[in-house]
């Protein structure tokens, strides 16, 4: 296990910027698709429940 | 009773949404432990490349990223293809779901390849042929997406982003040979199916492990993406109202 310091690690033997700038955007990313990706599907579910009420409720007015 | 397994039930979108729900936290749950795992190999484990020092460590989120931009293409190839050739709804909607995280896949390998090109080669972009096929294949993905979005009609979308996915294809395997027929500057494979590998072996580990998670986080991502495309394209079937009623 190769562990100097934290200092030593985030220098990256001088690399630092390069390393982290990948990683980061990396993560940024991937993380951004997730919170994108789930949101969406929650808000059709909701949506289309929604809808789905109403359609019901314009039933019910119907034939009572 | 011959083999009749109707393979087309298990392509029907009433079908399929329960079955995909069930499985996303597992592919999300198997690629936060791989990640973590192949993080950890690669920061602490793999040792300091003789030449490179520690920047070479960007290789353990720039090699699965390219390879998944092309395997995400070839396999939204394929479904497109098939959902123009049989119509199937549902084949189209893979590819539809597949897309996006093709094209991020494909940003972040030139993204990372640029960052890790200026330490290496001093510079963060040249026209080299791998790196420019590369840069068409993230257009082919923005081409499918804008094109199906473009059309209304479900049906001619399905046909016109299908028949771009299929003729973008051929680009896959100009990327991926492209460092031998014009070897300009990113240099060959390391890692080939016939030869094995050069890499030191707990380089070796990390990258795959990275590779098995980036497989997992797709694998998840797309799935959440697809249902919410079928949700969409069949919102006005039963199965549709049953699946909202029950909140899945």
């Amino acid at each position: 296990m190769n562990w100097g310091s934290a200092s030593e690690f985030f220098a990256m033997g001088g690399h630092a910027f390069y390393v982290w700038g990948s990683y980061g955007v990396t993560t940024v990313f991937m993380v951004a698709e997730v919170v994108l990706v789930v949101r969406r599907k929650r808000t059709i579910t909701q949506r289309l429940g929604r809808m789905l009420r109403m359609r019901i409720g314009g039933k019910h007015e119907a034939q009572t | 009773m011959g083999l009749n397994l109707n393979w087309f039930k298990y392509s029907s979108p009433a079908t399929f949404y329960p079955l995909a729900g069930k499985m996303i936290p597992y592919f999300a749950g198997l690629a936060v432990v791989l990640t973590v795992i192949g993080l950890y190999l690669g920061f602490f484990v793999a040792p300091t490349d003789f030449k490179q020092g520690e920047g070479y460590r960007i290789i353990f989120i720039h090699v699965p990223a390219a390879w998944m931009s092309m395997l995400i293409y070839v396999v939204m190839a394929v479904y497109a293809g098939v959902g123009l050739v049989f119509n199937t709804r549902l084949s189209s909607l893979m590819a539809y779901a597949l897309a996006p995280t093709g094209a991020m896949f494909t940003f972040l390998a030139l993204w990372t390849g640029a960052l890790w090109g200026k330490p290496m080669w001093g510079t963060w972009w040249v026209w080299d042929a791998r790196l420019t096929s590369e840069l068409i294949l993230l257009f082919l993905y923005i081409g499918f997406m804008s094109l199906r979005a473009a059309i209304d009609d479900p049906r001619r979308a399905a046909r016109a982003s299908g028949l771009l996915a299929i003729v973008g294809v051929i680009n896959v395997p100009i990327i991926y040979k492209s460092v031998e027929w014009w070897n300009t500057l990113h240099q060959g494979a390391t890692v080939t199916i016939s030869s094995g590998t050069s890499m030191e072996s707990t380089m070796l580990t990390a990258m795959a492990v990275m590779v098995f998670a980036f497989w997992m986080y797709t694998i998840a991502v797309v799935l959440v993406r697809v249902r919410c495309e079928m949700l969409e394209a069949e919102q006005h079937t039963d199965w549709v109202a049953d699946a909202v009623r029950e909140g899945k």
